[in-house]
């Protein structure tokens, strides 16, 4: 029996981190030409911030806070957060339909780095976060939203997404392996985000609920999110939430990476 | 002889249902192996643990000499897969998937693109380039997905039932590309449902059923071994029917009458010197004596039905 030999060259390019990040660039390329043929992505994703702010900024405004400013001024840092969560539940509907249509079986019998297709598409889904982020915060002024601090503490939040969502992105992936069908993936991604962000300080304040409820709000990462934009957007503590929102963040994925990539490779 | 992919007692359990009880293959190189069998035979499952897709719970399988369990990536790169489901992006256009599995495998930008176009031409999808795979008829989708398994030019290909579901002319032009690539040299291994499909375009075919291997040889061999040929003999006169059927019972050693037939199956075609010699001296005059090939089909319904060989 005799193997062919493979040129050694080609190997290597595809092999190693340096080509692990190119590929998953490479995947997150990919999501971007979907959104390029398909724009009215961008009007899906953006259409649900932009609604939370009106009604959150007429509908609810009057019995939370008085004003309409002075609730924007605590609620949209909470709409940041919720958004992310909801562009994160959108990484495992994606990730079960590339699975569904066998996608996931071309890209697992192609001599590259196992990480890439998942990485690549939490990446690319981490670009429809800030166009969703960017909807809010112009439609937030547009009603009277004003940044308090500096805007250039956008910034720092911006990064700071990028770590929480990449963190949460884990489950989403995990929840997208697992599922069914999309329809699954749907129900069970909004039947815990919607909790995850209502059992939070992200439109309410915490000590208008009763004790036992407090208890876990503050240690839903969520609420720790809320209050790290709030800090850096509007004014008031900054390095306690931030540093908590981190160790979460860390929390979460140590817990889901591990789970996602077993899943990922688990036999179908 | 050189062996592009070789298997040893191959055996899956999923839960309680044993997948695979054993498989063995063993496939030339530059040869199409067609793997028959009906609905929930194992076929998929022997393509998934050769693609390096699922672990075999027993048995050793290895392409171009690298074992699939521990040197999958040495496996990857010499393989390509298409399902049966043509794993296409539907949002993006042929070009584009095309270039994106290019580029993902670390080739340059105009690389891929010039691989890209060319796949596309000599699949006959130049003209649909541009446009989103999703008003892709289900032919084109099948050539696109075959193109993206060969953009990394493998020497080995699995096909998983790649006409099922396709008019037969997209599955026409499928089977003249497969031809195709034959020619320039690569390996392939299909399953299919189809018998007209495995005896077409595979040099061996090898039917499995509940998991295991149940008849293998080319084509031809397992039609004549196989199911045998079947001996008719019409006498001229129906009165003579018990005596021809009594002399063919002598000659062959079964019969069977059918109408004014009989018939029986023969393992040697010289029988049929013999049945003429001995009607003659019994002075019988007949209508009609033939010997007919069984088809494949015949050969497939015996061997799935009865699950051994006849």
């Amino acid at each position: 029996m005799t193997a062919i030999a493979e040129p050694a060259a080609r190997s290597a390019r595809r092999r190693g981190p340096a080509a692990a990040v190119r590929q998953s660039a490479t995947v997150a390329w990919r999501q971007l030409v979907q959104i390029k043929h398909s724009p009215e992505t961008l009007v899906e994703v953006g259409i649900q911030p932009v609604i939370f702010v009106f009604l959150f900024a007429y509908v609810l405004a009057g019995q939370m806070a008085g004003s309409r400013h002075a609730y924007l001024q605590f609620v949209v840092p909470g709409l940041i957060v919720q958004s992310t969560v909801l562009v994160t539940a959108r990484t495992a509907i994606g990730m079960n339909t590339d699975v569904a249509k066998g996608l996931f079986d071309r890209f697992r019998s192609l001599p590259i780095s196992r990480t890439a297709p998942l990485i690549g598409r939490i990446l690319a889904d981490y670009v429809m976060l800030v166009w969703s982020v960017v909807l809010l915060l112009a439609c937030g002024m547009l009603l009277s939203f004003r940044i308090e601090t500096s805007w250039n503490r956008l910034i720092p939040m911006f990064l700071l997404l990028l770590v929480f969502s990449f963190a949460l992105s884990w489950a989403s992936v995990l929840a997208g392996l697992l599922a069914k069908d999309p329809e699954n993936v749907q129900a069970l991604a909004f039947g815990l985000m919607l909790p995850l962000t209502f059992i939070s300080d992200a439109f309410v304040r915490v000590e208008t609920m009763p004790g036992w409820l407090q208890a876990v709000v503050k240690v839903n990462p969520v609420s720790m999110l809320a209050d790290s934009i709030r800090g850096l957007l509007v004014g008031g503590p900054v390095a306690e939430p931030v540093t908590r929102t981190l160790i979460a963040s860390a929390v979460l994925f140590v817990v889901f990476a591990p789970l996602a990539l077993r899943a990922y490779h688990r036999e179908r | 002889m050189t062996s592009a992919i070789q298997a040893h007692g191959l055996a899956k359990r999923f839960g309680e249902t044993a997948a695979l009880t054993s498989v063995d293959l063993d496939v030339e190189a530059g040869t199409v192996l067609g793997l028959l069998g009906p609905n929930g035979a194992g076929k998929t499952t022997v393509v998934r643990i050769l693609a390096t897709l699922l672990r075999p719970d027993a048995g050793q399988a290895f392409v171009h000499g690298h074992d699939v369990v521990r040197s999958p990536d040495r496996v990857r790169e010499v393989i390509g897969l298409t399902g049966q489901f043509a794993a296409v992006d539907d949002s993006l256009t042929g070009v584009e998937n095309l270039l994106f599995l290019g580029r993902l495998l670390g080739r340059s930008r105009a690389d891929s693109r010039g691989t890209a176009l060319n796949l596309l031409g000599r699949f006959g999808l130049s003209d649909a380039a541009d446009r989103p795979a999703k008003t892709y008829s289900g032919g084109m989708r099948r050539r696109l997905d075959l193109a993206a398994c060969l953009v990394g030019e493998p020497q080995v290909i699995f096909l998983d039932e790649p006409t099922t579901g396709l008019d037969p002319n997209a599955r026409d032009q499928l089977w003249e590309i497969i031809r195709g690539e034959v020619r320039r040299g690569v390996t392939v291994l299909l399953t299919t449902q189809y018998l007209e499909e495995a005896d077409r375009l595979a040099d061996d075919i090898v039917v499995i059923d509940h998991g295991s291997v149940v008849a293998q040889g080319t084509p031809q061999t397992l039609k004549r071994e196989v199911g045998r040929p079947t001996l008719q003999v019409r006498p001229l006169d129906g009165a003579e029917l018990a005596r021809v059927a009594a002399l063919v019972t002598e000659v062959i050693g079964e019969h069977t009458i059918d109408g004014r037939l009989v018939k029986a199956r023969v393992r040697d075609t010289a029988a049929l010197s013999t049945v003429v010699r001995r009607l003659d001296e019994a002075g019988i005059e007949v209508a009609e004596l033939s010997i007919r090939e069984p088809s494949l089909d015949e050969v497939f319904k015996q061997l799935t039905v009865t699950g051994a060989p006849v």
